[in-house]
């Protein structure tokens, strides 16, 4: 299949991966010897355009935020390319990577793990600019107040220490540092999962605030279908290192055509309804070995022999809308 | 169902921890009530009390710093406030067990899933070595756990959180508790897994007809599960009623806040109405209604005076005075 046809090129594309690959090897006993693999990310296929929000979701040990840390560099990739606004960064080293570090930035998912303790919040915030050296240290400083202030905390915020902010706040102190750098692509991982719901309104309100204003693009991952729903333009589902489905936000909601997404999207309850939901049955897998075929064949209500047999393509389904799955 | 004795009924509970910053009102005077195989739901943030409530019903708060200031809790009639831990004991997984968050801390990681389960029944019982094994083994099938007698002899790590959280669920159940309290049961585990997790307490709860007080933090389950339930904030109960009405149409400022911030795709493009500010801090929480500083509606009498139960009819209450006002004036 040709992989340009399948993703159809576009020039707005700010970041493309073509069959990014990330598979650990499993090694054991005395001499290490690698008895096996786990396929954390196979062949991944992704675009993020400028100014939008592409919405990564899937359940626990899909591989979502091994294509997070690819995509920063912090992790090489096994195989496939990385293009970033015509860049393939899966070449860069060093100085390269220095400047690939001030358009790419990060918010974790966990607010209280990923502030230095020992660092005040102006501190944290300042970071980035001085390792990267933007300006002096006066012009630091005042760009460290406009940031508290764009994120929406107090100016005397700057002395503080982590433990004297809320989760809501820290989280806000997690993207004044992001944005610090003035990036033009932030991976979201998690970035609300941590958050009390009427704090979570506060953070995602904020977001697409930054987004309009600063035209940022976001990779927004999460297995929180309501919030992926709210923030994404476009929609990718991942199963065990693969991504089954993938569309425009609406399409995917309204008309999911993957089975995996279907029993997803069914599985999500609706506050203020009580619905029948016929669950999915069984775990998810080890990534350990998978059998051939398609990665969702030991859960799949549809699953026929040519599932356990041949490696499951995508299929273009109309209107920007793919899909891994050959019954549909 | 509706007019026979409540099972447990939680009166003016008030629990404290005593802390050098000051006295932190965990719980503030709530009451609720939990008849015979009904399923009620507590529904607040974090920091809301709904969990030290809720340990405070197995005698699980710590004691001190805790302290159990007031109130009664009568479970089946016997007022559970000042007993001693002995006749906790004999109620603790018997009468009232409970179903925890992390399902992989709550087992223990050196003892095999059998042992566990068989622990939790010697507590209660005294039986034979194969009755007990057999007892397990139906205890795990019945929680839909595949080949249970293999998985007898598996020890946690072994097994996946949905099925650790099965293992769980078969502990509380091995003496047929009349009240079973599940503590954010679901939070860890992936969407589907957590539907699978639901389905199971929703199916339990029927063949066993016990009744569930179900604590979380998430609307959307709780309307899946509670046919009613309790809105706390900050200590107190602000609102209660039966889930539909509460949800369709909502009598607090603060329920009606959570209701509103909550994302979807079709609010994509508007911006969500969140709440302002943030929940406070238990040991320094406003006078009033403790919900006033983040309130849209806030009133000067807000501020001063603690607000009362407003009365919706049907057992819906709301503790809005403001608002009480607003819709019987209108």
């Amino acid at each position: 299949m040709n992989r340009k046809q399948a993703h159809s090129p576009d020039e707005k594309a700010l970041l493309q991966a073509e069959a990014l690959r990330k598979y650990f090897p499993v090694r054991r006993g005395f001499f290490q010897k690698t008895t096996g693999w786990i396929k954390a990310v196979d062949s991944i296929d992704l675009q993020i355009e400028k100014g939008k929000t592409l919405g990564l979701v899937g359940e626990s040990g899909c591989g979502k935020s091994t294509v997070a840390r690819m995509l920063l560099k912090l992790m090489e990739p096994d195989g496939g390319r990385i293009i970033y606004k015509d860049h393939d960064i899966s070449l860069m080293y060093r100085k390269e990577l220095k400047a690939l570090r001030k358009e790419v930035q990060i918010i974790f998912q966990d607010p209280f793990g990923s502030l230095n303790p020992r660092m005040s919040a102006g501190q944290c915030i300042d970071e980035g600019l001085r390792v990267l050296g933007v300006g002096d240290r006066n012009r630091r400083k005042e760009k460290v107040r406009e940031l508290l202030e764009t994120v929406g905390l107090a100016g005397d915020s700057v002395d503080r220490y982590p433990h004297e902010f809320s989760g809501g706040q820290r989280q806000r102190i997690g993207i004044a540092r992001a944005l610090s750098v003035e990036p033009s692509l932030i991976i979201c991982d998690e970035p609300v999962s941590a958050l009390d719901v009427s704090i979570q309104a506060q953070i995602l309100n904020l977001l697409k605030k930054l987004q309009d204003e600063l035209g940022l693009s976001y990779l927004f991952i999460s297995h929180d279908l309501n919030v992926v729903g709210y923030m994404s333009d476009r929609v990718a589902v991942m199963y065990l290192g693969h991504i089954m489905e993938y569309a425009p936000a609406d399409i995917l909601f309204e008309k999911p055509l993957h089975p995996y997404t279907i029993a997803l999207l069914s599985s999500v309850p609706v506050p203020g309804e009580k619905t029948e939901i016929e669950p999915l049955a069984g775990d998810v897998p080890s990534p350990l070995d998978p059998p051939p075929g398609c990665k969702f064949q030991g859960r799949c209500p549809l699953v026929e022999t040519r599932c356990r047999q041949e490696e499951i393509r995508f299929h273009s389904a109309g209107d920007g809308h793919q899909v891994r799955c050959w019954k549909v | 169902m509706e007019n026979c004795e409540p099972l447990l009924s939680v009166e003016d509970l008030n629990i404290y921890f005593r802390s050098d910053d000051g006295i932190a009102r965990a719980v503030n005077g709530i009451s609720y009530e939990v008849k015979p195989a009904e399923t009620v739901s507590i529904v607040g943030e974090s920091g809301c009390g709904k969990t030290v409530s809720a340990l405070s019903l197995l005698g699980l708060v710590p004691c001190p710093p805790g302290e159990i200031a007031g109130g009664k809790i009568l479970f089946d009639g016997k007022n559970l406030v000042g007993c001693s831990e002995e006749e906790f004991r004999k109620i603790r997984g018997n009468r009232i067990a409970m179903v925890f968050q992390e399902p992989l801390t709550s087992l223990n990681p050196v003892f095999t899933i059998g042992d566990q389960i068989s622990e939790a029944i010697e507590v209660h019982e005294d039986l034979p070595g194969d009755t007990l094994h057999t007892r397990s083994v139906q205890l795990l099938r019945e929680v839909g756990i595949a080949s249970p007698e293999e998985r007898l002899k598996a020890y946690p790590h072994q097994l996946s959180g949905g099925q650790r959280q099965r293992v769980m669920i078969a502990m509380a159940l091995s003496c047929r508790p009349d009240l079973l309290i599940a503590d954010e049961p679901t939070t860890a585990l992936d969407v589907t897994i957590q539907a699978q997790i639901l389905n199971l307490l929703l199916s339990l709860q029927q063949s066993h007809s016990m009744a569930i007080l179900y604590i979380t933090h998430d609307l959307a389950v709780v309307s899946q599960v509670a046919r009613r339930i309790y809105v706390m904030y900050s200590g107190i109960i602000m609102e209660q009623g039966e889930t539909d009405r509460v949800f369709q149409s909502p009598r607090h400022p603060y329920t009606r806040g959570l209701l509103a911030s909550l994302p979807s795709r079709l609010k994509r493009g508007i911006k969500l109405p969140s709440i302002p500010g943030m929940v406070p801090d238990p040991a320094h929480r406003p006078g009033g209604c403790p919900f006033h500083p983040r309130c849209r509606l806030v009133k000067t009498s807000c501020r001063e005076a603690f607000p009362e139960m407003c009365d919706y009819g049907n057992g819906h209450l709301s503790r809005c005075p403001i608002l009480y006002h607003e819709t019987k004036g209108a």
